[in-house]
């Protein structure tokens, strides 16, 4: 998003027309109105659902766990269903935290050796790991079965963080290269004449440095891990390993065909609450880290 | 992808900080991960596609043309493709047509538009399969918020292929176009306030000022957001397997649904997925090729 604009900007077909402020000043107040109206509605669609999903998961429902009176009757079934909603929480919590160790490490260390090595093949590796963007979820997922049951790791929690962190590379390398790339190079110079080697350096300098850079990485892995369904649908199939957005949508299938919407409710909160929170808690620094980093030239 | 473009900012470039020894030390984690997590299941699903290969049965030997020509002849193969490219249509136009104006509504920063950024944005905090199940509840003819509605008026959102269309737009338009917004924030804070000084100067109206000034200097967050949202929607798949299960009557089947169900689904045959696998692969670098050639500035070419 470079700005690169060297051309004079003149808007044709216009003579300049004598002031027009105080008439679409007036304007301004009475469309005023409209527009409030008008840009609440628009809240109330983007956030109606969230708040009528919250609010029904302990609603009365007949078909449900919770028939009549408010209640968490719903989430008290959600408990229940099958293995129990603890060892999927627990399963999607392992996935996601060593999702967010391994992008880290892998985003630090490669991040630092292309923002401030020079090694034969950095190129190369550079836009192998970009390429991944490129390739859809579903060619890699086919021969990552096989591969993954191959080494021993079928049906393994590990074998799923593995591959979302392969997938987080694209992003978090990126992300971290420019985090390092705008640390001035005085600050490293500096801590070599101190006698840091480039371990060292790294460990002491310039971590503290990028580490903007690092949450924001980290939390899109956490969030990607958490919400991942497509990766532990094809390399889980036991349903004491299933993560949490797997086990909700199974859920909706059982008992006959009956859709338990209570639980499915129960369900999206669940999964829901933990991201919200994160994103409220973290906007600021979100929308920050997205809008000065890999995004702008 | 696009996002190349801006990185060679070490043009002044000092001394590294350490031999190539050093640098391949510091990028041999990532090498490995790519190596034994990207490049050779890559390779061997191009192996298996033009291989004989079960789920369960391991290799069979070479079956090569005869995998790609199952593939093609797949009875849903041109549907869905067909399917896939109409979605992808949709859902472009529509969030990047939101995206910029919602961006274009909460642009100034007071209190009000703040909230509205946070009401926009809030939904893509979600999954897209925690935000499908939502859906699913919502659209239901037995516990949606619309039951009596629909009940009274005999309308249904997923009953009929339209409508399942429809519906399953509107969430992804619910779920991504805070997403989008922001990107194109991103790209309105870019252009400098001095253009619009001049654009204001020389008396052009608010649209002109819009289509002639704003418009040509988002080309590159255009090109980043469509290139996105195409790649997206054209590998969809979590909505429709949660939201329609690819009905009805299979007129919501997607290409990438339907090599998860040649797979993992009735047939088991990891050689034609691989063959469905490979040809969608190909036929998304020559559209993200194409798409970056379109979007290069005219005077580049």
């Amino acid at each position: 998003m470079a700005m690169t604009a060297t051309r004079t900007l003149i808007a044709p077909g216009s003579a300049p027309t004598p002031p027009r402020r105080r008439r679409s000043r007036a304007r301004r107040a009475v469309l005023g109105i409209p527009s409030a109206v008008f840009t609440t509605a628009l809240a109330i669609i983007f956030l109606y659902p969230l708040i009528w999903t919250a609010i029904s998961s302990v609603g009365p429902r007949a078909g449900t766990s919770q028939t009549d009176g408010w209640g968490f009757g719903n989430y008290l079934a959600l408990a229940d269903y099958q293995a129990g909603v603890w060892v999927y929480l627990g399963n999607s919590l392992f996935v996601s935290l060593l999702t967010v160790t391994l992008t880290l490490l892998l985003s630090l260390t490669g991040g630092y050796a292309f923002a401030r090595f020079d090694f034969p093949g950095k190129n190369v590796l550079f836009l192998l790991v970009l390429a991944i963007l490129m390739v859809p979820y579903a060619t890699l997922l086919i021969p990552l079965y096989v591969l993954l049951n191959a080494v021993g790791l079928q049906n393994s929690l590990v074998g799923v963080a593995l591959v979302i962190t392969m997938f987080q590379l694209p992003f978090s390398m990126f992300m971290m290269r420019v985090s390092f790339e705008s640390v001035p190079r005085e600050f490293d110079e500096a801590a070599m004449v101190d006698g840091c080697t480039p371990l060292s350096a790294l460990w002491r300098v310039l971590i503290p440095a990028v580490k903007p850079g690092l949450i924001t990485v980290g939390l899109f892995a956490f969030l990607t891990a958490w919400n991942d369904f497509f990766a532990p649908l094809i390399l889980i199939n036991d349903s004491a390993r299933m993560t949490l957005p797997l086990a909700v949508a199974n859920l909706r299938g059982q008992a006959q065909g009956v859709v338990d919407y209570g639980a499915t409710e129960a369900g999206v909160v669940v999964l829901a609450l933990p991201c919200i929170l994160l994103f409220l808690i973290l906007q600021r620094h979100y929308v920050r880290g997205f809008m000065s980093g890999a995004f702008k030239g | 992808m696009v996002v190349t473009a801006p990185l060679p900012r070490t043009r002044r470039r000092s001394r590294p900080l350490g031999g190539p020894a050093q640098g391949w030390g510091f990028a041999a984690p990532t090498a490995l991960f790519v190596i034994f997590l990207f490049v050779i299941p890559l390779l061997l699903v191009l192996q298996m596609s033009v291989s004989d290969w079960p789920l369960l049965g391991g290799n069979r030997g070479v079956n090569f043309p005869e995998n790609y020509i199952d593939a093609v002849d797949h009875r849903l193969f041109w549907d869905s493709i067909r399917f896939t490219l109409i979605y992808t249509v949709i859902t472009t136009v529509l969030l990047l047509g939101l995206g910029l104006g919602l961006a274009l509504i909460v642009q100034e920063s007071t209190r009000w538009k703040g909230f509205l950024r946070t009401a926009f944005l809030v939904p893509s905090a979600l999954g897209l399969a925690s935000a499908s199940l939502l859906f699913y509840v919502l659209y239901s003819p037995i516990a949606g918020p619309f039951a009596d509605l629909m009940d009274a008026w005999g309308i249904t959102f997923l009953g009929t292929p339209e409508g399942a269309l429809w519906s399953t737009v509107f969430l992804i338009v619910w779920r991504y176009a805070g997403f989008y917004m922001l990107l194109m924030l991103v790209g309105l804070q870019g252009i400098p306030d001095e253009v619009y000084e001049a654009a204001r100067i020389d008396g052009a109206s608010r649209w002109q000022t819009f289509r002639d000034v704003t418009v040509p200097l988002l080309r590159p967050t255009f090109a980043l957001t469509t290139v996105m949202c195409v790649t997206g929607s054209l590998l969809a798949f979590e909505q429709f397997y949660i939201l329609t299960k690819g009905g009805p009557d299979n007129s919501t089947v997607t290409i990438v649904q339907l090599i998860y169900s040649v797979a993992f689904q009735g047939q088991n045959s990891l050689g034609v997925a691989g063959a469905l696998s490979v040809i969608v692969l190909l036929t998304l670098v020559v559209i993200n090729i194409f798409q970056l050639r379109a979007f290069r500035r005219p005077d580049e070419s």
